[in-house]
C-alpha cells in the first residue's frame, strides 16, 4: 500500500467514525499529524548518524551511558525536609530504610532567603516549606546517624545561599570525620531562574551570578566530583513555560554561567563535567520523552561547538527530574498517584539520571509519611516490575519520538536566538522577557481549562460532587518555630562570639577584595556563624533585590 | 457595599505577602481578571503586609486578593487585616487563594476572609465574587467591559 492509498482509507475512516477533535497538538502547541512515518522523519531533517549515534556517544541523544539502567537504576532521591532538624532527620532515616539511594534536602523559606528564624519576616514560615537551618548545629542534627558517605549523593535547593550551604556541608563533613572526597554534594545554586520563577533571590543579579560561580570555581579547583550547579528549567516550566521554552530558557541560562566561569579563567573541560540540569515532566508523555532527548543533544552540541569542549564528560548532560506540581489536582487527590507514575515513566523513558517523584498530597500540604512512601514505591515499581529499565533507550528510532525530538530542538534554538538578540539570559530576564512568556502561557492554560478545551480529570470533567475523596492531611507542628528560635538563642549565648565576629570580618574583606568567598564562608560555618549573619555581610556589600508592583 | 468612586470598573490588588515565591496562581488570577476587563495591580512576590495595605489605599482598590502556597495563610491574613485597620481601610474585602486546607476555612472567615479559592478554582468564580462585592456587572455585550449595576 502507498501512503496516498492509506490516506484515502484514513479519510473514509474519519467519515464513518467521526473525529474527536479537528486539531491535535502537543502541550508546546506542536501540531500533530495523524501519523509519523519514514517520510516525516526525512522531512524533519533527521540523520541517524549525526543526530542519534549510540547511547553513551556524542551527541548523547540516546542517553549519556552506553549501559543506561542495565548497569544501575537512576538515583531515587525524594525531595524532603520540614519542621525542625530532628523531624527531618527522622523522615530521612525512614526514606533510607525504604530503599532511597540519595537525599534531597528541602530548606524552609527563611533559610533560603538568609533570614534567621527569629526575624519578623520569618514569622509563620519557619519549618513550613522545608527544614529550618540556622547554623552548623542544625546540619549536625539533620544528619545525626547519617554519615555523608552513606548515600549516593546529597542534594539541596540552596540558590541565593548556594556557596553558604557548600561551606556548611564541608564543615559538617569535618565534624562527622568523613573525607569530602568520599561524599558528593549537589547544590541547585542556580540564581538566574529565581528571578523568573522560584523567587528566592536575595542580592541583585550581577553579584548573585558571581556568588553562584564562587561555588563552581571552588569545587572545580578542590572538589571536582561535587556538583556545585544544577541549571534548572523545572521551576520555569511549573510557572507556565512550555517544553520548548523550558529547554531554551535552561540552555540560555547555562550559557550565562559558563560564560562567567570561562571569564574567570576556568577551562571548560575542568568544570563542565560537574554541571547538571534539572527539568520538569508534566503529563504530555511523548513530548516529554522527546524533550529530554533533544535537551541532551543540544547540550552536547552547545558545549562542543560553542565552547570548544574536548572531554566527552563535558558534553554529557546529567539530568535530574522532578515530577510536576501544576498537573496535580486538589480534587480527587488519589488520582495524583497515577499522574506521578506516568510522569515518572516519561522521565525514565527519556533517560533521566535522577528522579524525585511527588507525593499525591503535595497539592494540599507537606506530604504525610504514607504519601511520601507511595511516591518512593512508585519509583521502585517502575524500576523493578515494568521492564522499562531493561533495554537502553527503548523509544529511540520511533518515527514520532525522533521527529518530535528534532522539532523541539529546532524551535528551542529559535527562542535561544531571540534571547541572544536581547543580550543573553541575564539581560532578557532583567527586561522581563522570560517572565512575560511564562505569564501568558500560564494564563492561557487556565483559560483552556475553564473553556473545557483542556480536560483535567476530576476538575473540569468526570467531576463528582457527591462523594468526596478524603485523604489524611499532614499536620504541621506549630511548636516548631518556638523550639527552633530557642535553639538559635542558645547557640548565640554558647558559641565563641569573638571568633564569629572575626570570621564575618574576614568574609567582608574577601568580598570587598573580589576574592572567592567560599574559604571565608567555610571558616564562618566552622565557627557556627548563622546563615543569616553571613547573608547580612554579603547584603551590606552587594545590596538586596526587590520585585516591584506592576499594573497588568 | 457601593463602589468607592464613580468609576465603573473594579480595581483589584493581587498580592503575595511573606516569603513565598510561588507566583503562578497569583499571576494566572491577575491575568484572568484583567482579561475579564478589570483593572489589576500585581504586587510582585515577597511583600510585607504594611506595604500591601498602603498600596491598596493609595490605589483605591475595591478588592484585595492574597495568594499563599506555603501554609502561612493564617499569619498573613492576620497581619494584613491589622495593617488595613491601622489605615482605616478594614472595609476593603480580602479574598484568599492557594494551598489552604479546608480545616482552616472557618478560622480564615473569622479573621475576615471574604472568599477562599483553593487549587482548581476557576477565574470566572473569582470574577463573580468581585462583581458581587463591588456591585459591578459584566456588560452583556461580552466585550469584557464592566458596568455598574
Amino acid at each position: 500500500m502507498t501512503r496516498a492509498e492509506w490516506e484515502q482509507q484514513l479519510a473514509s475512516d474519519y467519515k464513518h467514525r467521526g473525529r474527536r477533535k479537528t486539531d491535535f497538538c502537543s502541550d508546546s502547541r506542536i501540531s500533530l499529524p495523524d501519523l509519523y512515518d519514514e517520510e516525516s522523519l526525512k522531512n524533519s531533517g533527521f540523520d541517524s548518524q549525526r543526530d542519534l549515534g549510540f547511547p553513551g556517544t556524542y551527541p548523547y541523544t540516546r542517553g549519556i551511558y552506553p549501559s543506561m539502567y542495565r548497569a544501575d537504576f537512576w538515583i531515587m532521591g525524594q525531595y524532603s525536609g520540614f519542621g525542625n532538624p530532628e523531624a527531618t532527620n527522622e523522615r530521612f532515616k525512614f526514606l533510607l530504610s525504604q530503599g532511597q539511594t540519595a537525599l534531597a534536602l528541602a530548606l524552609d523559606l527563611p533559610t533560603q532567603l538568609g533570614l534567621e528564624s527569629d526575624q519578623e519576616l520569618a514569622d509563620g514560615e519557619v519549618g513550613k516549606a522545608g527544614v529550618a537551618i540556622n547554623s552548623l548545629q542544625d546540619m549536625e542534627a539533620i544528619f545525626a546517624g547519617i554519615p555523608l558517605d552513606q548515600v549516593r549523593q546529597v542534594f539541596t535547593t540552596a540558590n541565593a545561599i548556594g556557596p553558604i550551604m557548600l561551606a556548611l556541608f564541608l564543615a559538617l563533613g569535618e565534624k562527622q570525620g568523613v573525607d569530602p572526597r568520599r561524599f558528593t554534594i549537589v547544590l541547585q545554586n542556580d540564581i538566574l531562574k529565581e528571578y523568573v520563577a522560584r523567587g528566592t533571590y536575595i542580592f541583585p543579579p550581577t553579584p548573585s551570578l558571581k556568588f553562584t560561580n564562587d561555588a563552581l570555581e571552588y569545587c572545580t579547583r578542590h572538589l571536582p566530583h561535587f556538583k556545585p550547579l544544577v541549571i534548572c528549567g523545572s521551576h520555569m516550566r511549573q510557572g507556565g513555560a512550555s517544553a520548548v521554552q523550558e529547554v531554551a530558557f535552561t540552555l540560555a541560562n547555562a550559557q550565562a554561567y559558563i560564560d562567567e566561569a570561562v571569564g574567570r579563567g576556568l577551562d571548560v573541560d575542568d568544570f563542565a563535567p560537574s554541571l547538571e540540569c534539572q527539568l520538569s515532566v508534566p503529563m504530555n508523555l511523548f513530548e516529554e520523552v522527546a524533550k529530554y532527548r533533544a535537551f541532551r543533544r543540544m547540550w552536547a552540541r552547545l558545549l562542543k561547538d560553542r565552547y570548544g569542549a574536548k572531554k566527552p564528560e563535558s558534553m554529557k548532560c546529567f539530568i535530574r527530574v522532578y515530577t510536576t506540581g501544576y498537573t496535580m489536582t486538589a480534587q480527587q487527590p488519589l488520582n495524583n498517584i497515577v499522574r506521578v507514575a506516568i510522569e515518572a515513566l516519561a522521565a525514565i523513558l527519556g533517560g533521566a539520571q535522577s528522579l524525585s517523584a511527588n507525593a499525591m498530597d503535595e497539592v494540599l500540604s507537606i506530604p504525610t509519611r504514607e504519601a511520601a512512601q507511595v511516591a518512593l514505591m512508585t519509583q521502585h515499581i517502575l524500576a523493578n516490575e515494568t521492564g522499562i529499565a531493561d533495554v537502553v533507550d527503548p523509544l529511540g528510532g520511533s518515527y514520532y519520538i525522533e521527529s518530535m525530538t528534532n522539532t523541539i530542538e529546532a524551535s528551542a534554538l529559535e527562542l535561544m536566538q531571540q534571547i541572544a538578540d536581547k543580550g543573553g539570559a541575564q539581560k532578557a530576564i532583567e527586561a522581563g522577557f522570560y517572565q512575560g512568556i511564562i505569564r501568558r502561557a500560564a494564563g492561557e492554560y487556565q483559560k483552556e481549562i475553564e473553556k473545557g478545551e483542556r480536560v483535567i480529570v476530576g476538575l473540569n470533567r468526570f467531576v463528582d460532587d457527591k462523594h468526596k475523596m478524603k485523604i489524611e492531611s499532614f499536620k504541621a507542628d506549630e511548636g516548631v518555630q518556638q523550639r527552633v528560635i530557642q535553639k538559635l538563642h542558645g547557640l548565640k549565648s554558647n558559641r565563641d562570639n569573638e571568633k564569629v565576629r572575626g570570621c564575618l570580618c574576614a568574609l567582608e574583606q574577601d568580598i570587598r577584595a573580589g576574592k572567592n568567598t567560599v574559604p571565608a564562608l567555610i571558616d564562618c560555618a566552622r565557627a557556627y556563624a548563622t546563615i543569616g549573619e553571613m547573608c547580612q555581610v554579603l547584603g551590606d556589600v552587594w545590596g538586596t533585590y526587590k520585585e516591584g508592583a506592576s499594573w497588568l | 457595599m457601593v463602589m468607592k468612586s464613580s468609576r465603573r470598573i473594579p480595581r483589584v490588588l493581587i498580592a503575595k505577602i511573606g516569603l513565598d515565591g510561588h507566583n503562578r496562581g497569583a499571576q494566572v488570577v491577575a491575568y484572568g481578571l484583567r482579561d475579564a476587563g478589570m483593572e489589576v495591580i500585581y504586587t510582585g512576590i515577597r511583600q510585607i503586609a504594611a506595604g500591601v495595605a498602603k498600596t491598596a489605599v493609595e490605589e483605591d482598590v475595591d478588592v484585595i486578593g492574597v495568594s499563599s502556597m506555603v501554609g502561612a495563610h493564617l499569619a498573613v491574613l492576620k497581619r494584613l487585616k491589622r495593617e488595613l485597620e491601622a489605615l482605616h481601610a478594614a472595609d476593603i474585602p480580602v479574598m484568599m487563594g492557594g494551598i489552604i486546607p479546608e480545616e482552616d476555612y472557618d478560622e480564615l472567615r473569622e479573621l475576615g476572609a471574604g472568599a477562599i479559592f483553593p487549587p482548581g478554582s476557576e477565574v470566572k468564580n473569582i470574577v463573580q465574587y468581585i462583581l458581587g462585592v463591588t456591585n459591578g456587572i459584566m456588560d452583556s455585550g461580552s466585550s469584557g467591559n464592566l458596568v455598574r449595576q
